[in-house]
């Protein structure tokens, strides 16, 4: 006779449930990411990005004021060093909102891949003590970074009335070209985790990738002091699209629409080629961590 | 007809161990080796590993558990029982062979797993239940029972760094008890808490086998697999040495384990002395007789053998006893520093009897030779002491340790 299931079972989530069987076999190389393990596994998901986020500000004196402190204080210096000493040009804006445009995604790309690459080897305990699915880990330390953007969107949204720049129908496209740095962060991120778990090299090299990257991005400086024969290589990075797409949105610039596509496109590959390598290499994990 | 909640198939798993680092003794050494150390490196991740690097944790395991029958996993450290659980609770994966399991699967490997400090003891519930593979509503379910199972109802909302380590692991282990699986994989978590919890928590694995749920149990402590297991394998060096009857398995195990002496995990050694002098063996003796599970009552002889490289004009031993990761106390084989000599050596202390409680203790062993030349080893063996109380009720016998002592009562 079947033990019988009592009525706090979670009903709905077939993958928990009685009849599920389990085959465990060894890795076969590349295999399809599996969709609902993950989903599964979502509120694992939520309660670690959570955790991230409540944790990051506990003992703190200014608590939660951080979030609003770094964002600030970075534009500040920026503007100081780029604006007031170097001169960059700014098409005509007011400098420290054409840099905080771009600084806002930029700010939470580099801080979603620095902890993502960092996440899994982190998480040492947590890989050679349980299963779940691994992928989870990066995800949650990339959705961790989504308070403070949204924290920073605010203060971009309260700059822009300071500095009189209107708010335009454009700004709805921060949504999708958000969508887009996430999947890239992501992409990047996971690839960068299932690396550092083997090499450790990566621990002292992502944080150099993520500054060299920054400078080969127009984050502090304009698309346009780029000679025009040289901008096709600043697209190959897929940065350069969603950054100016981001100028765009916020200063009520027109969009370019094919650097975008290109973009876009570039944004879900990175995505499929980091998820898929992960997926690859996460059981191996255990051992090697 | 019966169904199987497991199935394992000629289940192999096979682990690189690397070599040990090469010495560098001259500043010349350690500079060329920045250029010769990540060429061997990449050299070895790119072709395949020698023969001698790699070892063979588990061979052709082959065996099948029926619904809810509870069994039993015996064997020595180093015997694959850790390796055949990570296995089954999928944190890695096998190198050959199949397994299937029906139902929900639930582990209890190392409870406390993903604890986070700076959360409360609610937070950590719900943090450590999702890790577990619980949805929020059954947490929300079992809450007030979890809470009350672990006896920390009035620090629910204390971070759990300021908990004391018995209130930690209470939590834990009532969190991961709670889950409601097909199977459960249990391991060694019994040996949490005090005595009470310790019955408490043995007590609840009995509930769960009692419902109709199917136990994979791991443990060291035998008086558990005795009352709770209906059946038991004994492993050894990987292979499937015996599956059938529990008294049976217990008897094989004891007189295979017996035999050697309790082995000492050297690879927890770190500090300067490591390599110098090893540490091998630890051999637990009661009337001349060597024994596996220790009568509290009765005196206890503890022999430590090891090999000493080198002649050290002097050098402490010491062996540390641990509970629940309290440290307790601390032996010397010697009443003053002495002189070690090279070559193999046998360390004695012998302790009276009624002086450690029922359950188990941790064993930790340390050796100092001068200042800046020491080892220790946290955890290197471990003691176990049978549950027989010579007649005393179970509150008899709580606490870390007995302290000899005399009493009498007197009209007033």
């Amino acid at each position: 006779m079947k033990p019988r299931r009592i009525g706090s079972m979670p009903t709905g989530d077939s993958y928990w449930a009685h009849e599920h069987v389990t085959v465990i076999e060894p890795p076969t190389g590349w295999r399809l990411l599996d969709w609902r393990e993950l989903w599964a596994y979502r509120e694992l998901l939520w309660v670690l990005t959570t955790r991230d986020v409540k944790v990051r500000y506990k003992q703190t004196v200014l608590g939660t004021a951080w979030a609003v402190i770094r964002p600030l204080f970075t534009m500040v210096v920026f503007t100081i060093i780029f604006g007031n000493f170097a001169h960059m040009p700014s098409e005509g804006y007011p400098y420290p909102i054409f840099l905080y445009s771009a600084l806002l995604p930029w700010t939470f790309f580099s801080a979603a891949i620095a902890s993502a690459a960092q996440s899994v080897v982190g998480s040492a305990t947590l890989v050679s003590k349980v299963y779940f699915p691994r992928l989870i880990i990066p995800i949650s330390s990339v959705g961790s970074g989504l308070v403070d953007l949204l924290v920073s969107t605010a203060i971009l949204l309260l700059m822009m009335v300071w500095y009189r720049v209107g708010w335009t129908v454009n700004l709805l496209a921060a949504v999708p070209l958000m969508v887009a740095v996430i999947f890239i962060a992501l992409g990047f991120g996971t690839l960068l985790a299932a690396i550092t778990v083997s090499y450790r090299d990566f621990s002292h090299l992502t944080p150099f990738i993520v500054q060299i990257w920054m400078y080969a991005t127009p984050v502090v400086f304009p698309l346009s002091v780029v000679p025009a024969r040289w901008r096709w290589l600043l697209y190959l990075n897929p940065m350069t699209g969603l950054i100016e797409g981001f100028r765009s949105a916020f200063l009520g610039k027109p969009f370019d629409l094919l650097g975008l596509s290109v973009s876009f496109t570039v944004a879900v590959v990175i995505f499929a080629a980091g998820v898929a390598y992960f997926e690859k290499v996460e059981r191996r994990f255990a051992d090697i961590i | 007809m019966t169904t199987n909640a497991i199935e394992a198939e000629g289940l192999w798993k096979e682990y690189a161990i690397g070599l040990p680092d090469a010495r560098y003794d001259t500043f010349y050494d350690v500079v060329t080796s920045w250029i010769t150390a990540p060429v061997q490196r990449l050299r070895s991740f790119a072709g395949r590993t020698a023969e001698s690097e790699r070892f063979w944790a588990l061979r052709d395991l082959q065996f099948k558990v029926a619904e809810g029958e509870v069994l039993g996993v015996i064997g020595r450290n180093g015997a694959g029982k850790s390796t055949l659980l990570k296995i089954l609770t999928r944190i890695t994966a096998p190198t050959r062979g199949r397994i299937t399991m029906r139902g929900r699967v639930a582990s209890l490997l190392e409870v406390g797993t993903g604890f986070h400090p700076e959360l409360s003891g609610r937070e950590n519930i719900f943090l450590n239940g999702a890790i577990m593979g619980m949805m929020r509503r059954e947490v929300q379910q079992k809450f007030d029972e979890i809470v009350a199972f672990a006896e920390v109802e009035k620090f629910i909302d204390t971070p759990v760094k300021r908990y004391s380590s018995g209130m930690y692991v209470r939590l834990a282990f009532a969190v991961a008890s709670h889950l409601e699986a097909d199977v459960l994989l249990v391991d060694e978590v019994l040996a949490v808490g005090d005595a009470a919890f310790q019955r408490k928590s043995i007590s609840r694995m009995g509930d769960v086998a009692r419902r109709g749920r199917t136990v994979l149990f791991v443990s060291h402590n035998l008086g558990a697999i005795r009352n709770l297991c209906s059946r038991a394998v004994v492993l050894e060096q990987g292979r499937l040495m015996f599956d059938g009857e529990v008294r049976e398995g217990l008897a094989l195990y004891e007189k295979s384990f017996a035999a050697p002496g309790a082995e000492i995990d050297e690879t927890r050694f770190q500090g300067t002395l490591g390599g110098r002098l090893r540490i091998e063996e630890l051999v637990c003796r009661q009337r001349g007789e060597i024994v596996t599970v220790i009568d509290p009552l009765m005196e206890l002889e503890l022999e430590l053998r090891g090999t000493s490289l080198e002649l050290f004009p002097v050098l402490d031993l010491k062996i540390s006893f641990f509970r629940d990761g309290t440290f307790i106390a601390s032996c010397h084989d010697t009443a003053r520093e002495a002189a070690m000599q090279e070559g193999p050596f046998i360390s004695r202390i012998v302790i009276p009897g009624d002086v450690f409680r029922p359950g188990r203790y941790s064993v930790g062993v340390g050796a100092v030779a001068s200042i800046g030349l020491w080892m220790w080893g946290a955890d290197v063996a471990a003691l176990d002491f049978s549950d027989e109380r010579g007649g005393r009720s179970a509150g008899r016998v709580e606490g870390l340790i007995a302290i000899p002592h005399r009493g009498e009562r007197v009209r007033g």
